[in-house]
């Protein structure tokens, strides 16, 4: 009895530090290090540019050059703008045009710096029940409202995605609370885009979603593109780092190397290049710091 | 189905091939649990005894309050200690939020009320003879109490484990307050959140599945010295 209770306390001390020391060479050694503690740089992400890769791609490049830790914390853009407000970050990257703005204005960030772009697309089933295939997304929309013969799923998460989704409905001339009110057809998911593309596709129903995370979701969807033209669509990244006049400890240096190193021309091309050789085309285009199609 | 027969195979295979990202969450994992659990019952044991074993005003509604939080989300937990640490919070300046401090913080706070609650529940489970004959054979109310506890100690191991449970398995507190950032603060519930989202349905299963293996192992131990 009591060797099998001793062998498994030392399989249990084995796992937790063998996990201590698979860790090592990123955060763990150098939080317990005797010298000047490694310095984190924390980065509220949108999930888009997560779930695609694209953040796991570049961080080893940049904790390398600059020897620093990246922290990167998986929110939506709401979520991102609020960490940034609580100075409990110090880079946001989003992608809603009208709040980073706000977000500046406010005084809560320093300078929006685009530094990539990709199209937002109205996915669906292959089956189409509405017809909306080919239309633009304000058409689409209205042929959804008035004729509620395709159930759409909404991130209804405040994200940037659902930020364009509203600004469709706006375009398309409909207030959005006459949308949430409009039928069961609209679904308010209130999740993140893998789960809302996964519920749309159990649905067989219509989602907006960014082309990367549509591309790089790992799970089967049974969705396919039915809108994808039209000036809205466009979806631009942006960084923005956090003012330091409000929060003392913002890291503001380090957040603007992070900021060049993103509209870099090194990194600007792999950006580019990013998902074309697993994809066939390109999950983000490069745009070095100004707005496109401006 | 099949996923979760992929799933299980999957688990198996991160774990004989000790999969180094899988290790280092599970090893996280198990830290903080472990650590918060300890902590947390050094505290909550004798402090629960104290409650039991002495009569006050109010003491009645205490109990009442700490059984209402055995029902507290683990989410509004974790928005609480995230609005403390926040840097815009009262304790902001401590700059422990997103760090697995916070996270041991945070899951301490989770199971105090399981844990008080479930000892004032086991001392109130032993016989009233115990602390009769206590008294008889002359005994200090503190030997008294002392009797009363290792009478009680199954039970008490018990708490000890349910506090330990649900340590492990909870994802809200640990997402918010931690921030699920890979290689500090991912643990393998946040990460079964995470690949789950993105669509990696199998190897959250094989997380689980990897997760109850280690609960097992825990609860294998504690049973073990349980039976003493």
């Amino acid at each position: 009895m009591k060797k099998i209770t001793s062998l498994l306390i030392a399989l249990v001390m084995l796992v937790s530090s063998v996990g201590a020391m698979a860790g090592c060479d990123n955060e763990e050694a150098s939080a317990v290090s005797p010298l000047e503690p490694q310095e984190r740089l924390r980065v509220a992400t949108t999930t888009s540019l997560y779930d695609t890769g694209l953040w796991g791609y570049l961080e080893p490049m940049f904790e390398e050059e600059y020897d620093v830790e990246l922290d990167i914390i998986y929110a939506g853009t709401g979520a991102a703008l609020e960490y940034g407000r609580r100075g409990d970050v110090d880079v946001i990257t989003v992608h809603d045009k009208a709040r980073e703005l706000q977000f500046i204005a406010d005084g809560d960030g320093i300078e929006r710096v685009p530094f990539a772009y990709n199209y937002y697309l109205i996915v669906g089933p292959e089956a189409d029940p509405a017809g909306i295939a080919g239309m633009s997304p304000e058409e689409a929309f209205t042929v959804l409202m008035t004729t509620g013969s395709g159930q759409f799923v909404s991130r209804g998460d405040e994200s940037g995605t659902h930020g364009m989704e509203k600004r469709i409905w706006a375009n398309a001339g409909y207030e959005y609370t006459a949308v949430q009110e409009a039928g069961d057809w609209y679904i308010e998911a209130g999740k993140g885009m893998g789960p809302t593309l996964l519920m749309a596709s159990e649905k067989q129903a219509y989602t907006l979603t960014d082309v990367g995370t549509y591309l790089s979701y790992k799970g089967d969807l049974d969705l396919v593109p039915i809108v994808d033209e039209g000036d809205v669509l466009l979806n631009v990244y942006s960084a923005i780092a956090i003012n330091p006049e409000l929060h003392s400890d913002t890291r503001s240096e380090m957040a603007d190397n992070l900021i060049n190193f993103l509209t870099s021309p090194d990194i600007q091309e792999l950006i580019g290049e990013y998902g074309v050789e697993e994809y066939g085309l390109q999950l983000f285009i490069p745009c070095a710091g100004a707005e496109p199609g401006a | 189905m099949n996923e979760i027969w992929q799933g299980f195979l999957k688990a198996v295979e991160l774990i004989i091939s000790l999969d180094p990202e899988v290790m280092e969450i599970a090893g996280r994992s198990l830290r903080i649990s472990v650590t918060s659990a300890l902590l947390a019952s050094t505290i909550c044991i004798p402090l629960g005894s104290t409650i039991h074993f002495y009569n006050f005003r109010g003491k009645r509604i205490l109990i009442n309050l700490i059984q209402t939080f055995f029902s507290v989300p683990t989410v509004c937990i974790g928005l609480f200690v995230f609005v403390i640490f926040s840097r815009a919070g009262p304790l902001g300046e401590l700059n422990i939020l997103f760090t697995p401090t916070a996270m041991v913080i945070g899951q301490m706070i989770l199971i105090t009320p399981v844990l008080l609650g479930l000892t004032i529940s086991a001392l109130s489970g032993v016989d009233k003879a115990i602390s009769d004959t206590a008294r008889s054979l002359g005994a200090s109310n503190l030997q008294t109490m002392l009797a009363i506890i290792r009478e009680a100690r199954y039970a008490m191991m018990a708490t000890v484990i349910m506090g330990f449970g649900r340590a492990i398995s909870e994802v809200g507190c640990a997402l918010m307050v931690g921030g699920n950032i890979r290689g500090f603060t991912r643990i393998i519930t946040t990460a079964i959140s995470l690949e789950t989202s993105k669509g990696e349905l199998e190897l959250s299963i094989a997380l689980g599945i990897i997760l109850l293996t280690l609960a097992l192992i825990i609860n294998t131990i504690l049973n073990r010295i349980q039976q003493r």
